[in-house]
């Protein structure tokens, strides 16, 4: 039977199905990690370094010992391989004699109480010698020794298209500079590790990625992957931050350790300390044009900070230069990005990836590029658009769907807001009260970015899913985790719809069955989406053969004999980039377009963000409620970074690990959006949906921006823009 | 450094043996109580997770020395919903409908944000009900559903006053 989907009225494809957790989630019901408790509990906390660049000359843990309550203190000698590391193990479980980073991990404690935990911490007595951290990017390459033996380089790219030295006789460049933005999920990271008694070791735990979690865990302990078995707790929002390995290897060596079952969950502070970051960069950039606005050719150097150690620098700089140009056709180019060590806090994904920085490069360049040839900035970006056929950077042809020209004019087309309500709070400044109605200054930006979905570069990237019908109950299992997306209500939505079902369990995420990947890279729509429809798919095969047709009884079918069936989901094939920086590199990509509204108070330097209109490009709506929520929720993160959120790090240190010092958009920060959504099935993604959680927190950095500068006149090539780069 | 003290929570007394006086309400409520609901976001009455009442005043119970809290009526999520299982308020329902919840973390503390909001405010506009919650951190969400829920929200109110 060919099922036609999208037909289903109640919580299928397309329809605005209820989130499975919603109910346990609003009566605080819904178990996240650190709301896990079990008997004989103990708490695992970290002693992390205070220098930015130390050798270490000697741990005293005795006096932490001696405290009541204390049950284990460990150091790099009791971690029995004492290497992990998302792509690349180059980092230290603890840290054996060198710190590259403040912040590194040096020893643990599990005792009775947090409280005890961390007076045991404190009590602990290390010997550094502290030495000068480099912290400089610029400087990583050429300083004598690098700071670690795998070198200062996570990656060097560059990319040669047409010919390089081509020129068109216009001519537009900057520098521009992107600051370290953080994650900053709620819910910090927690997990409870309990000793089994085969040996091994169970982890319930707020991640990314179970099944890489689960090699790292079992390679450090010296134990077979059969014997560390992760569950996924209850996960507080990630955005990237959750793909390192956190406290997961510090909770199982306590664990093991103590014999007892050991919860660790992070403060905010060691949050800020403990997850890897965005790349802050330096971006140089020249665009040549044709006196009409055609692109001829684009230059740019990127400099990226990938801090202490690797984590998923490497591919970071792929994202950073493949899109360094934005969506439009760019016949020549030559990009060279560079992603080094620092003893700065280690950086990594988060939502974006790579592509946020280049962003902010390109559309600042589009606009210089719209006044220099006299065009209005959306004219200039419909004149280059990129479309299907058209060839990226790489030379890869867009064979997917890509309406980027569509994009822009439906963007454009929406309604401007109405002007400001007359009340104090409404302006820059809001609840500070501070800006007069009279001195606030309207500006309107506009921006469009591009991205990839899913890995790149060849990765062998697939997803498991279960399907088991017993006596007409359907049960989906995934490993695939659900960090606040709603890939769980899409279970069912695609379960519902295939299996013609109105109840659908989704089981617990576990590393009891195959890896579905990471939930990155906007890839589990598609990835475990699809593994999650073919496993259904091949249910509803097996269920018509025992009903002999397409009538099916799915309750009487599998009264006796339960279908139990598992599937996998590959994408195509990717190939890496040669030494030009040219190949097919990529699955599949995804646009948006942006228009920004803000309120500024240039005496002051305030901004208010007061709407965006948005236009994405999302194959297929598979959930509208679920879609709103990603593009709005994106653009927060977007506002974020325009205007408030920036780790500050001097000296190698973290001056503002709080959310009292670190600010991220409440209520009154975040903007009303207006989305219209384009429709342009993918060819080969399941439903022809694609991912859409991180084209709204590309280019809607770039859009405010934009619309600061219209309102002032100021050059912000920096974000995010600070009071000070608004008054004179 | 520990004695007994009573908690009264929800209607009901819990008394708290042995216990360090420095621990907060939050932790109290959550590791020796076992009131799950309030989260531990920031633990410095930033971000709005934990949020309960404390006699009538919405409070971050990570700012309250739990001791500090005896004698006084403390009032959680879990009192302020119906106990039948499953069973939401007004503004439960609305979050979960209009697509507010997403990772769920700040949930509990919004949704009492929100009965406090309403309690005083019923027909709150849009610029009351954004500096309402603005004590209310949440990352995923951008607050668009959000402020819808508590559009949903006043209007039932509206409509089943009627």
């Amino acid at each position: 039977m060919s099922v036609e989907v999208g037909t289903r009225t109640a919580g299928g494809i397309g329809q605005r199905a209820i989130r499975p957790d919603g109910v346990a989630k609003v009566r605080g019901e819904f178990a996240f990690a650190g709301d896990l408790w079990a008997e004989g509990m103990l708490w695992g906390q970290a002693l992390r370094s205070p220098h930015p660049s130390a050798r270490i000359r000697g741990i005293d843990v005795g006096p932490a010992l001696l405290i009541t309550g204390v049950h284990a203190v460990l150091t790099a000698d009791d971690v029995p391989v004492n290497r992990y590391g998302l792509e690349h193990r180059d980092q230290a479980v603890l840290a054996g004699d060198v710190v590259r980073y403040a912040g590194e991990p040096v020893a643990i404690v599990a005792a009775d109480h947090p409280d005890t935990a961390r007076r045991a911490c404190a009590a602990i007595v290390v010997d550094y010698e502290v030495l000068a951290p480099l912290v400089d990017p610029g400087l990583s390459q050429s300083v004598e020794r690098p700071i670690h033996p795998d070198g200062n380089v996570f990656r060097d790219l560059v990319i040669r298209r047409g010919n390089p030295d081509s020129r068109g006789p216009v001519v537009v460049e900057g520098d521009y500079e992107i600051g370290m933005q953080d994650q900053a999920f709620m819910g910090p990271e927690a997990g409870l590790a309990s000793p089994a008694a085969d040996g091994g070791v169970d982890l319930v735990v707020s991640t990314q990625w179970l099944h890489n979690d689960r090699d790292q865990v079992a390679d450090c302990l010296g134990l077979a992957p059969e014997l560390v078995r992760l569950t996924l707790g209850g996960v507080g929002g990630a955005f990237g931050a959750r793909e390192d390995v956190s406290l997961h290897i510090h909770a199982c060596l306590l664990a093991v350790r103590t014999g007892r079952p050991v919860k660790i969950v992070y403060s905010r502070t060691e949050s800020f300390l403990g997850h890897v970051h965005r790349h802050p960069a330096r971006i140089w950039m020249r665009h040549t044009a044709r006196p009409n606005g055609e692109i001829v050719s684009v230059e740019s150097r990127i400099l990226l900070d990938g801090g202490a150690y690797r984590s998923s620098s490497y591919h970071v700089t792929a994202n950073a230069a493949c899109f360094a140009a934005g969506p439009y056709r760019v016949p020549n180019a030559l990009v060279h990005a560079i992603a080094v060590r620092t003893n700065n806090p280690p950086c990594g994904a988060m939502r974006g990836f790579g592509v946020v920085q280049s962003c902010f490069a390109h559309e600042a360049q589009m606009d210089l590029l719209a006044s220099a040839c006299g065009l209005d900035p959306v004219e200039v970006r419909l004149r280059n658009a990129l479309a299907p056929g058209d060839e990226l950077l790489t030379g890869q042809r867009i064979e997917g769907a890509l309406p980027v020209a569509e994009v822009i004019r439906a963007c454009a087309a929406l309604p401007l807001p109405a002007p400001a309500v007359d009340d104090v709070l409404a302006r820059p400044g809001g609840a500070g009260r501070t800006a007069g109605a009279r001195d606030v200054r309207r500006g309107v930006g506009f921006a469009v970015g591009f991205k990839n979905l899913m890995y790149a570069e060849g990765y062998m990237d697939g997803s498991v899913a279960r399907c088991r019908i017993d006596g007409g109950v359907v049960t989906i299992a995934c490993a695939a985790a659900e960090v606040g997306q709603g890939f769980v209500t899409l279970v069912q939505q695609i379960a519902r719809t295939v299996l013609d079902v109105d109840d659908v369990i989704v089981a617990p995420a576990d590393t009891d069955m195959g890896s579905a990947g990471s939930t990155s890279a906007s890839r589990q729509t598609m990835m475990s989406g699809g593994a999650v429809e073919k496993v259904c798919r091949a249910a509803r095969a097996e269920l018509e053969r025992r009903a002999g047709g397409d009538e099916v009884d799915i309750a009487a079918l599998t009264a006796r004999e339960p279908v139990d069936v598992t599937e996998e989901y590959h994408h195509r094939l990717t190939h890496p980039l040669d030494a030009d920086g040219q190949g097919d590199a990529h699955v599949s990509f995804a646009c948006a377009a942006h228009r920004a509204v803000v309120d500024v108070d240039p005496e002051l330097g305030l901004v208010r963000v007061v709407h965006l209109a948005t236009s994405q490009d999302v194959g297929r709506v598979l959930n509208p409620l679920q879609v709103t929520g990603q593009i709005e929720g994106g653009i927060a993160q977007g506002v974020g970074l325009a205007v408030m959120e920036e780790l500050i790090v001097e000296g190698g240190q973290v001056r503002n690990a709080s959310f009292t010092d670190y600010l991220i958009p409440t209520a009154l920060d975040a903007p009303t959006v207006d989305a219209v959504l384009i429709e342009e099935p993918e060819p080969g993604a399941p439903f022809g949906a694609k991912g859409v959680g991180e084209p709204p927190t590309i280019s809607s950095t770039p859009a405010i921006v934009a619309a600061i500068r219209d309102a002032t006149d100021a050059a912000c090539t920096r974000v995010p823009v600070r009071p000070r780069d608004l008054v004179p | 450094m520990t004695e007994m003290y009573v908690l009264r929570v929800n209607g009901d007394e819990h008394a708290v043996a042995d216990a360090w006086l420095g621990e907060s309400l939050l932790y109290v409520l959550r590791e020796r109580l076992g009131f799950p609901a309030a989260k531990a976001g920031c633990e410095q009455g930033e971000c709005g997770s934990c949020s309960v009442f404390v006699d009538t005043t919405l409070v971050c119970a990570c700012l309250v020395l739990a001791a500090a809290a005896a004698d006084t009526e403390i009032t959680t999520l879990e009192g302020l919903q119906p106990s039948a299982r499953g069973a939401v308020t007004d503004v439960q329902r609305a979050f979960v409908e209009t697509g507010a919840v997403q990772c769920g973390f700040c949930t509990p503390g919004l949704v009492m944000a929100v009965h406090a909001l309403l309690e005083t405010d019923p027909e709150p506009t849009d610029l009351a009900v954004r500096e309402a919650i603005s004590g209310n951190l949440c990352r995923c969400t951008g607050y668009g559903r959000i402020l819808e829920a508590v559009e949903v929200a006043v209007a039932a109110r509206r409509g089943a006053a009627r």
